[in-house]
């Protein structure tokens, strides 16, 4: 099959390949231990880890895109302020 | 009763995920990789890295279109949840005109988004339409070609003709599904009016509200077809939406690349807006 006409690019395929392993390892830690871990965190809500996750991707997106608009277009440190966001979206929320 | 876990479940789940990949997930790939790139045609591609990002984060077409879009949709919201559920608070709720009611509410959402934008063109119309000649013969000054009021007026009194239906219908339903026993109850209690509704109704319709809450919000805040056949955007950008901008750039100009990554940022706040709707309003739910 040709894919050509999705005009793949290396840090895309990278990209999308990270998300991928992200849910294949969030199906592995819900197999290993099932019922998503609900709790209620700093936001007063309840959320799973499936729930953390997406709170941790959506944000790190308009983190990146504010890194952009507001500092530049070197975003290595959008990518590591992400990180820290990530780890205290699952540690917190 | 305790509830069993049975992860085999989730083989069922494939048809689904197989499916939303080639509507969705393919798609949504394709346009993250044409928002890195620049291309004039012939399937060849050139690296532009976060450029076309750059270059819609600071444009002012795109936050005034945007802004459009947030205006748009807040009016629509704050006119057709209150207007569905008064409709449907006074829709029969037994004999015939029952089923002549939900028809008649049934009747705006079964036409074609693109014959809803004609109707209301050709009804707005100063020279030919009845709404125009009407307000012209009345004296008012209402042209929605030239006037960017009239012309958001016309695009909202348009979609409130078409949609607080869905909102009357899903309302409907909810209050349908209220036992009797509730307002036998609220009756021996001496319940007010206001009481009934506060207390009875409006915690049953709390589910249907929210999904009702949701579609109009997605929908209005995608809305592209009405405004197109009517407006075309104009007069000038006055109802220039995201979704007619978006369109302009990809199809208009060939621009993918600024088209894809404004996709993509639009998608971001649909995407962040519906969970916040959603999470704050299930919340609400819970505690109540």
């Amino acid at each position: 099959m040709d894919f050509s006409w999705m005009a793949w690019t290396l840090p895309t395929a990278l990209f999308f390949l990270t998300i991928a392993l992200m849910l294949f390892g969030m199906g592995v830690w819900e197999y290993v231990s099932p019922g998503g871990n609900p709790r209620v965190g700093i936001l007063r809500f309840e959320t799973t880890r499936g729930d953390r996750l997406f709170v941790s991707l959506l944000g790190s997106a308009f983190i990146h895109l504010a890194w952009l608009g507001l500092v530049g277009a070197n975003l290595w440190w959008a990518l590591a302020l992400s990180v820290i966001y990530a780890i205290g979206v699952f540690r917190y929320v | 009763m305790e509830k069993t876990w049975n992860n085999k479940a989730w083989f069922m789940v494939l048809p689904v995920l197989v499916l939303v990949a080639f509507s969705a997930v393919i798609p949504l790939m394709t346009v993250v990789n044409y928002s890195v790139q620049d291309t004039f045609g012939n399937n060849e591609f050139f690296w532009a890295g976060t450029d076309w990002f750059l270059d819609v984060l600071e444009s002012d077409r795109f936050w005034d279109a945007l802004t459009r879009n947030l205006i748009f949709s807040a009016i629509i919201l704050a006119i057709e949840i209150p207007l569905g559920i008064v409709i449907a608070l006074n829709m029969p709720k037994k004999g015939i005109g029952v089923p002549i009611c939900l028809v008649l509410m049934a009747l705006p959402l079964l036409i074609p988004w693109n014959v809803v934008g004609t109707i209301w063109q050709v009804f707005g119309r100063v020279d030919i339409g009845l709404l125009g000649r009407t307000l012209a013969t009345l004296g008012i000054n209402y042209n929605y070609v030239q006037n960017p009021l009239d012309a958001w007026v016309t695009l909202i009194i348009m979609d409130v003709w078409h949609w607080t239906s869905l909102v009357v219908l899903l309302c409907y339903a909810g209050l349908v599904s209220i036992p009797d026993a509730y307002y036998q109850a609220a009756k021996i209690d001496g319940a007010s009016r206001w009481s009934v509704f506060r207390y009875i109704q409006l915690p049953k319709m709390k589910r249907v509200l929210l999904i009702a809450f949701l579609l109009r919000f997605m929908d209005s805040f995608m809305i592209y077809t009405e405004p197109f056949v009517v407006t075309g955007g104009g007069p000038g950008n006055s109802t220039t939406f995201l979704s007619i901008d978006l369109v302009k750039m990809a199809i208009g100009q060939f621009d993918l690349g600024p088209a894809a990554a404004l996709s993509i940022i639009y998608f971001l706040i649909i995407l962040l807006l519906s969970w916040i709707f959603y999470t704050v309003m299930t919340t609400s739910d819970a505690q109540g």
